[in-house]
């Protein structure tokens, strides 16, 4: 991933920073300018998630990109925030057996990768059980 | 007064006894373990960091307390294993815990000792008015080379305080540093590993320092070690916080709560740190608690704290909404060597 791709989600990657529709209440995660609900009615506003939620599904990676290899096993999945918007994110387990649909999760400050021995380091949001 | 307003803790959960490492390289365990007094260490997550424990530190103290984020002027990072030779690890703090942009900030290095010169400097910038809160943390994962004395130790975790002056958890009553040019433990540029220097990290380094500072707080406060309920001495190891402890004349009771390092390792930047928290844990208003830390190189800060009733004040602080350090040692992952060195990044691979 490029810096300048990396850097612009900081916002997202590091404190879940999505949006939220007043008129209708919906949340989006990443966010949206315009709720596709309410159209030019809608009223969007910032919203920080606070980072808890619920496995929807999941998947084992064993066999992984070079820049993931070191991890494997390891589970992606699909969480639904609390606030009920749904992301993709690594559930970090020392086990994978351990993760169930419908787990309570909690967001993490943990590295997603680097861009070789001397690139940049990107950071971001993962998941833990709850 | 300038004090703590909050605190937190990080520890990973991936632990490695130290039998472990001494089958690998052939040493005697029971030697080693009663020698260092040091049972098993802990180690990063195979995407932890330096940074990602000092923003999990750092958001754990503001579980304790919700600070505003305008309010906070000032991050310092104390490590000895920033991520980035040339990027401040407290500018990714900053983001992480939404304090960026109106703040100033900077990574410090004193071997064990930066994350509580952070804390002299926040002291500073408050009680001078330049900011209303400053945060200070020592995060490492610390290096020891394969083979090395210092790998039965170097363990990983941070600590973050956050300094300021509205109604504090903790009056810091004062501070005092004891400072000379020892090259008792070093890390040349673009190495991997520190080196030391082996039996003179003792005496000329820890103990003349460590007593420096501590000797001279005593004088300045007029005190005696009878007149703190705890005290914390930077602690690589269980063997010499305890030695000094008794040289300057303070109990193993004082010292039990922060002695948190025959379970946790040394975490260098960390260590002095989360040793108070520790403290802090279980502490009661009234307390009064005495910290030196010691950084080789080398140096010593004392620091001289009072627990105030803001501490069991659930409208302002409550201390039960982050992991006690207790808690963070609690259910361990052990592993063994091969997994520990794939872990610290020791196993060459292709690239």
């Amino acid at each position: 991933m490029s810096v300048p791709r990396f850097w612009r989600k900081i916002p997202q990657r590091y404190n879940l920073e999505g949006t939220h529709c007043e008129v209708c209440g919906r949340y989006f995660f990443p966010p949206r300018n315009l709720c596709p609900d309410c159209r030019r009615d809608g009223r969007i506003v910032g919203h920080t998630f606070e980072g808890v939620g619920t496995i929807v599904t999941y998947s084992v990676i064993r066999t992984a990109s070079d820049q993931f290899s070191d991890l494997t096993p390891y589970v992606l999945a699909i969480v639904e925030l609390k606030e009920g918007a749904r992301m993709t994110a690594q559930v970090v387990v020392e086990n994978p057996e351990e993760v169930f649909i419908g787990m309570p999760v909690k967001a993490v400050f943990r590295r997603l990768g680097t861009d070789g021995e001397s690139g940049v380091i990107s950071y971001g949001t993962k998941f833990v059980p709850a | 007064m300038v004090g703590i307003i909050t605190y937190g803790t990080y520890i990973p959960r991936y632990r490695i006894k130290l039998e472990e490492i001494a089958k690998v390289w052939g040493d005697n365990a029971a030697d080693i373990i009663g020698g260092l007094g040091v049972k098993e260490k802990s180690l990063p997550d195979m995407d932890e960091d330096s940074a990602t424990i000092a923003v999990e530190a750092a958001r754990n103290a503001l579980l304790r307390r919700d600070i505003d984020r305008n309010a906070i002027g000032a991050i310092y990072v104390g490590s000895e294993s920033h991520p980035y030779a040339v990027k401040p690890t407290a500018a990714t703090v900053g983001a992480a815990i939404m304090a960026t942009p109106v703040m100033t900030a900077a990574d410090y290095e004193f071997a064990c000792k930066a994350g509580t010169a952070a804390m002299q400097t926040c002291m500073g910038l408050v009680g001078s008015g330049m900011v209303k809160c400053g945060v200070a943390i020592g995060t490492d994962v610390a290096q020891g080379a394969p083979g090395d004395a210092l790998e039965y130790t170097a363990a990983a975790g941070g600590c973050a305080m956050f300094i300021g002056d509205d109604n504090p958890i903790a009056d810091i009553n004062h501070t005092c540093s004891f400072t000379t040019d020892t090259p008792d433990f070093w890390r040349r540029e673009g190495q991997a590993y520190p080196r030391h220097g082996g039996r003179f990290t003792g005496d000329p380094g820890y103990f003349k320092h460590v007593q420096g500072a501590a000797r001279m707080m005593l004088e300045q406060m007029g005190t005696a070690p009878s007149d703190y309920d705890y005290a914390i001495f930077h602690q690589p190891n269980a063997k010499f916080p305890q030695r000094v402890a008794g040289m300057l004349g303070f109990t193993k009771e004082q010292i039990a709560p922060g002695l948190v390092v025959p379970r946790l390792g040394n975490t260098y930047s960390g260590a002095s740190m989360i040793g108070l928290a520790a403290t802090l844990d279980v502490a009661k208003p009234g307390d009064r608690i005495f910290v030196t830390s010691f950084g080789s190189g080398a140096g010593s800060d004392a620091f001289d704290i009072t627990v105030t009733d803001r501490i069991l004040d659930d409208a302002v602080f409550s201390r039960g909404a982050a992991p006690s350090v207790e808690e963070l040692l609690a259910d361990p992952i052990y592993v063994d060597y091969a997994r520990y060195a794939k872990h610290k990044g020791k196993i060459m691979v292709q690239k």
